[in-house]
């Protein structure tokens, strides 16, 4: 277990309710406490009430601050919430139905709409897992660097988004605005390359829908120098912050073996403190060509993988984002045709199937796709990374107050357009 | 350990309860019988040498209609770094297999979620639910051979006469693109307003 850090006695600061038996410690053994958890799940649903005076109170699916339509039931006893049970599917519209009755290339734009706020990275990881399936292993250089340089920027779109609408959730409104400025001019830039701002359709199977129009990668610089002054800004604004890290240094505790057992992937899995990232470690692409870190939460102000830690791997990874750009901007290459890797026909072997994860914003997104010899997919499965973040909300949730379902909500970062797809 | 020794040792581990090894597959994967996928997930987490610590992902797919349904796993261990999966086949009817939702958190809500999409039962699962679909929603959406129930709470479903009448309409672009069918699929226009080759499903 060394190499997941220092654990300390995380679970001192973790308080558990069960029924009866007031506050309790849970064993350092992830497997028991699953069992625990599980008993007292059955028991709540067979009895159907909760004694005392517990209140069953839905958070959302209208709550401004579910970030979607996101529906929690919590069960509270006075200001304690005692149990969480997420309900998703309003915003369900089933991708994965939809992909076995379109080509290959036609279900890119409905990977678009799978996690709106990280479009490129959704593009990208299922043209990986797709290339991979029909056996395309070298593209252009042009092409890897233009999808790397758009995945970075779109990396730093959404955790702008998302830093800035965790301050909006503790009550600081004047980051999220921040933010917001700089997320336009990162969709303008995109505008300009692909023709869309939200949702784009960029990345292709084997290429790019179009080629980087010149003079787009000096504007992309002078934007990150920018971009670079105001993360100063923001950090003297809202990470140095005492009263925003009093507020979210000691809630939604995740211990990094609930972590990996619960799926965390992402900035909520390096925020417990292990240092895992996909980029890195299993790097696809061209990314073993660059200089960057693994940001992980540190517990510098409590417990660690708590909710400043998630906000505060965001920070650091806009930080390495730059960084990888700052390398890949100027060594993208100026010739060479976007499209020309493009296969004629994809079709491949009936039965042939093949899982690829890769790093989007929110954690890894893997795509299992599989074939039945012609040229519409079998299956293509969505392995949603918020999906599991929303199904772990109980688990960072219990013993806290209501107004910290906010951050906790907040701190893990859904998109529901990616836990429903 | 590479995926070949994996199986080895699962082979010597459950002798016929593997049923067989791609191991030229893209991602290597084990058929496993379906009573002994817990016990064989239940060895691949605990073993101190395969150890594989988190279920990344956990789906379902359909062989075709009137065939049976399989589940997949993908495991990865962080401890050691190598991947494993192992599928299972159940029937069409009354399909189900042992829950590991006890071993990783995350397959609680996976499994939840093929129960919902492909309507095997999970046995010992401790909340299996429908997530995605509504309560009382009928059929299971993913199987290939699901027909979308006639009417939801009063409100229509299929659009029947767009169902029936789907050439013609094909032919009115004004209409036809607003059609979205599950069993036939929309031609594809390109950038001349000609409608593409029709693929042959």
């Amino acid at each position: 277990m060394s190499t997941f850090g220092a654990l300390g006695n995380i679970f001192k600061k973790q308080r558990y309710y069960f029924e009866g038996e007031g506050e309790m410690v849970v064993d350092l053994d992830p497997s028991a406490a699953l069992d625990q958890r599980r008993d007292e799940l059955i028991k709540a649903r067979q009895s159907g009430n909760f004694p005392g005076d517990d209140m069953i109170v839905n958070m959302g699916p209208q709550h401004p601050s579910t970030h979607g339509v996101l529906r929690l039931e919590l069960v509270l006893d006075g200001e304690i919430v005692k149990k969480v049970t997420p309900h998703i599917g309003y915003l369900h519209r089933n991708f994965e139905k939809h992909a076995e009755n379109l080509g290959w290339n036609e279900i890119i734009p409905y990977t678009d709409r799978l996690d709106y706020l990280a479009a490129m990275n959704m593009n990208h990881g299922y043209c990986l897992a797709v290339e991979k399936l029909l056996g395309i292993k070298e593209l252009p250089k042009k092409v890897e660097y233009i999808r790397v340089i758009c995945a970075e920027f779109m990396r730093i779109s959404s955790h702008l988004m998302a830093v800035g609408t965790f301050g909006l959730d503790v009550g600081a409104i004047t980051p999220f605005l921040w933010a917001f400025r700089d997320r336009e001019r990162i969709l303008d830039l995109f505008e300009w390359i692909s023709g869309a701002r939200l949702l784009y359709n960029y990345i292709w199977i084997g290429g790019l829908s179009r080629d980087m129009p010149s003079g787009w990668i000096k504007q992309a610089t002078e934007f990150l120098d920018e971009l670079e002054r105001n993360m100063k800004e923001f950090n003297r604004l809202l990470s140095g912050n005492q009263i925003f890290i009093k507020r979210a240094a000691e809630v939604g505790v995740l211990p990094p073996e609930v972590a990996i057992n619960c799926g965390a992937t992402g900035p909520v899995l390096r925020g417990s403190g292990i240092k895992w990232d996909c980029r890195k470690d299993e790097p696809y692409s061209i990314y073993p060509q660059f200089e960057f870190e693994i940001p992980v939460g540190e517990g510098r102000y409590g417990p660690m993988g708590s909710a400043f830690d998630r906000y505060w791997v965001r920070i650091r990874e806009i930080e390495e984002a730059i960084k990888i750009l700052r390398q890949a901007l100027p060594q993208c290459p100026e010739q060479g045709d976007v499209k020309e890797a493009i296969p004629r026909r994809m079709k491949t072997a009936a039965g042939a199937e093949c899982y690829v994860r890769s790093e989007a914003p929110r954690g890894e997104i893997g795509f299992y796709v599989r074939s039945n010899g012609s040229d519409i997919p079998d299956r293509v499965r969505c392995r949603s990374s918020c999906f599991v973040h929303v199904s772990l909300l109980d688990e960072i949730s219990r013993g806290c107050m209501v107004a910290d379902m906010i951050l906790n909500i907040g701190s893990i970062d859904i998109v529901l357009g990616e836990v429903d797809r | 350990m590479t995926p070949e020794l994996i199986a080895e040792k699962l082979q010597a581990r459950f002798g016929d309860k593997i049923l067989e090894f791609a191991k030229d597959a893209i991602n290597p994967v084990a058929k496993v019988a379906p009573d002994a996928v817990h016990d064989v997930c239940k060895f691949l987490k605990d073993d101190a040498e395969l150890y594989f610590d988190m279920c990344h992902n956990l789906s379902g797919y359909d062989l075709g209609a009137g065939k049976n349904l399989a589940v997949i796993y993908h495991l990865f261990s962080f401890k050691h770094q190598h991947w494993f999966a192992i599928k299972a086949e159940v029937p069409r009817e009354g399909g189900h297999l042992p829950t590991v939702a006890l071993l990783w958190r995350t397959a609680e809500w996976h499994e939840r979620e093929v129960f919902d999409l492909y309507g095997i039962r999970f046995d010992g699962n401790p909340d299996l639910r429908r997530i995605l679909c509504p309560d009382d929603w009928e059929g299971w959406p993913l199987r290939k051979d699901y027909v979308v129930q006639e009417y939801y709470h009063g409100i229509r479903v299929p659009y029947k006469e767009d169902w029936n009448n789907f050439d013609t309409l094909a032919a009115n672009p004004e209409r036809g693109h607003f059609v979205f069918q599950f069993e036939k699929r929309l031609p594809v226009v390109n950038g001349n307003g000609k409608a593409a080759e029709k693929s042959n499903q």
